[in-house]
């Protein structure tokens, strides 16, 4: 495994460090992890396939309201990593500890309880069901009534369903789709396909926000727009955000700390500038680098939106 | 944005309120099955009277079965299974403890007098005895799905089936019932023979009632968040579990809520027909129903009840070809496939067509 990067220094979010220290101490101090205000704490993670190791030794610290990425090459492990956090896969080894509550080996339903949500980069929405109603059944996961309230009706029964609509309507406000409301959901063009399942994973209520690829196929202008809302979701509904994705500008641009995997193993961690920079994501991304790097899979630089906590140094 | 149990409190409806949305469709439920059987029952005459039982135990048992094929997607071919259990549990119950109770055979008492309480008292023993069973096969169904899990469904159906003929004869004389307890009799099913003289307590009231309460059950779930989570289930089970439907869970109540209705359906059949045959109710019940829910819409309760309607009416004014029914009904299968393979509803209700609101708002604009 490739050194850690260390973080640049000014980040504006105060988890930096920590994603560091989990990398490269094994102190793996779980208990004093749970007090220090992380929503999620992985710890050496591994899951092989028979003999390929998809994953090995995957740590990562999320502070509560934070906003990461998780970079590689394609078939590097990304969404893997999302299926072992979210219990789809079961870790051979590690931890994973969720708002001070292990959580690896739990059921996905659990998991999703517990508050971990996540979309899906093969869209994966209740098809034949309406849009709201997508929202709706992951609403559910919120209330208390049982079959026999529903089946009769009780008063707290009736309240919560109308709580669902009301909280699902909003959702569908926040992610502008609200003019799709009783379409179903198949019938969606991908950019709205990709924000109802933002929106279902909201529903959830979520302490910690897992999207895979929420950018993918989205045209410069739809990009923009997603940029803009998955930056707004943090403050609105306190979610921390893990982020898979493959548009480096994006990435470099909302992430505070950046985590790069290539065959499964981190190869990097660090703020986007740091990152960038580094020999062995450029070697993971491009080869060895003795030719001339192709200029379209250059990152370009954040021009557009000077961002406050962006690394010191030259862009 | 606030959270869902932050909203709750302020959106609890009045007590008044409740009570209406709780209860009043049961009563509602209660008052048009009464109209049923005293209105529309005399009014049709015999033949369409039978035809009208028919269309309440085939509403009973494909509005059950929709609820796992439907909602779930989870493709069962036994349900016919869940509907012998019932059967012959009721008819164990009202026969045997018929005349053990009253000391005679057939229909005992007035309306609602003891004997038609022993024989509600049976539906419900027979709707939970067919519930345990929905256990049984919902177990399996939680590791098979497709094809895979048709193949269980369709044996389980078999196996009650064969369980039911290995019983003893069933003994007819009061005295030959009066010398054996209610436990020994549990083994005189009849076996591969009739059990027959089953007293005829169904009537049209009893149907109905039963009918229209499982469409409130089944509009209820439907519109609620554990329906919605069986819906989901279908649609996509990755995703359902990662919103936090325990697929497991809402698979077995399927099963469980579904068999329950099963058997419900089945013991007011066996007090309609008068005469149970295990051979009678294997496999090709399982498809009767199957079809209706196909054909009707996977999902949608009207969808079901007009399915129901259909192929019980079909047949009968089909009479003279009743050779080729099973022809007609795959011919009607294949038809319905082809040119619309969400049956005739979808997952829609009549309330969401497009004809429906049509209606609505020629009804209103002809009030205003």
């Amino acid at each position: 495994m490739t050194e850690p990067v260390a973080p640049a220094s000014g980040q504006a979010v105060p988890a930096g460090p920590i994603g560091e220290a989990a990398l490269a101490g094994k102190t793996g101090e779980a208990a004093s992890a749970e007090k220090s205000g992380l929503a999620l704490d992985v710890q050496q993670l591994s899951l092989a396939f028979g003999g390929l190791k998809a994953v090995s030794d995957f740590s990562l610290k999320l502070p509560a309201g934070g906003l990461y990425g998780l970079i590689g090459p394609n078939g590097a492990g990304k969404t893997t990593v999302f299926n072992l956090l979210t219990g789809v896969y079961r870790p051979d080894t590690g931890q994973v500890v969720l708002c001070g509550e292990r959580i690896d080996g739990k059921k996905p339903s659990y998991i999703a309880r517990a508050g971990m949500a996540r979309t899906f980069q093969n869209i994966r929405l209740f098809g034949e069901l309406s849009v709201i109603d997508n929202i709706r059944t992951a609403a559910g996961v919120r209330t208390r009534s049982g079959l026999f309230r529903t089946l009769f009706r009780t008063p707290l029964h009736v309240a919560e369903e109308r709580a669902i609509t009301e909280r699902s309507l909003e959702l569908l406000d926040v992610l502008k789709i609200s003019h799709r409301q009783d379409e179903q959901s198949k019938s969606l063009p991908y950019g709205d396909q990709r924000r109802l399942e933002i929106a279902r994973a909201l529903a959830t209520e979520p302490r910690v926000l897992l999207l895979d690829e929420p950018v993918a196929g989205m045209n410069t202008l739809e990009k923009r727009e997603m940029r803009g809302l998955i930056q707004s979701l943090r403050e609105q509904f306190g979610v921390a955000i893990l982020l898979i994705e493959h548009d480096m500008g994006l990435v470099m641009e909302i992430c505070e700390q950046i985590t790069v995997i290539d065959h499964g193993v981190t190869i990097a961690r660090g703020a986007p500038k740091a990152v960038q920079d580094d020999p062995a994501v450029i070697e993971a991304y491009l080869g060895v680098p003795d030719e001339a790097v192709d200029p379209a899979e250059q990152v370009p630089p954040p021009e557009t939106a000077p961002r406050t906590d962006a690394p010191p140094g030259e862009a | 944005m606030k959270s869902l149990q932050e909203r709750v409190l302020a959106l609890r409806p009045s007590v008044a309120e409740s009570v209406g949305r709780s209860a009043l469709p049961f009563v509602a439920a209660i008052v048009l099955a009464y109209l049923v059987d005293a209105v529309l029952g005399p009014a049709v005459g015999a033949t369409w009277r039978k035809i009208l039982l028919d269309i309440g135990i085939a509403i009973l048992l494909a509005g059950s079965l929709n609820i796992v094929n439907g909602y779930a997607g989870q493709f069962s071919l036994g349900h016919a299974g869940f509907m012998l259990a019932g059967g012959y549990t009721a008819a164990w119950l009202t026969f045997y403890g018929g005349i053990h109770l009253f000391g005679v055979k057939g229909a005992y008492g007035g309306f609602l007098g003891s004997g038609q309480l022993l024989f509600l008292a049976s539906c419900l023993f027979g709707g939970v005895v067919a519930a345990v069973l929905g256990v049984v096969v919902g177990l399996p169904s939680l590791r098979l799905r497709g094809d895979y899990l048709a193949i269980v469904t369709l044996g389980f159906g078999e196996i009650v089936s064969r369980l039911v003929q290995i019983t003893a004869r069933q003994p007819t004389s009061v005295e030959d019932v009066k010398r054996q307890s209610m436990l020994e009799l549990a083994n005189n099913l009849g076996g591969s023979e009739n059990f027959s003289q089953i007293p005829s307590y169904t009537t049209l009231f009893f149907v109905y009632v039963f009918a229209f309460t499982l469409i409130v059950f089944a509009y209820r779930l439907k519109y609620s968040s554990k329906g919605r989570g069986l819906l989901a289930v279908r649609e996509n089970e990755i995703a359902a579990e990662a919103m936090g439907v325990d697929t497991t869970r809402a698979k077995v109540v399927a099963f469980v809520f579904s068999a329950f209705w099963g058997g419900v359906g089945g013991a007011l059949y066996a007090h309609q027909i008068g005469t149970l045959n295990p051979a009678e109710l294997s496999f090709q019940k399982s498809i009767d129903f199957v079809l209706i829910v196909v054909i009707g819409g996977m999902g949608s309760i009207t969808g079901v009840v007009l399915g129901a309607a259909i192929l019980v009416i079909l047949p009968e004014l089909a009479r003279e070809f009743a050779d080729y029914r099973m022809i007609a009904y795959a011919l009607a299968l294949i038809v319905v496939m082809i040119l619309r393979p969400q049956g005739i509803m979808g997952v829609k209700e009549l309330w969401d067509t497009g004809l429906w609101r049509k209606l609505v708002h020629r009804v209103k604009g002809g009030k205003s």
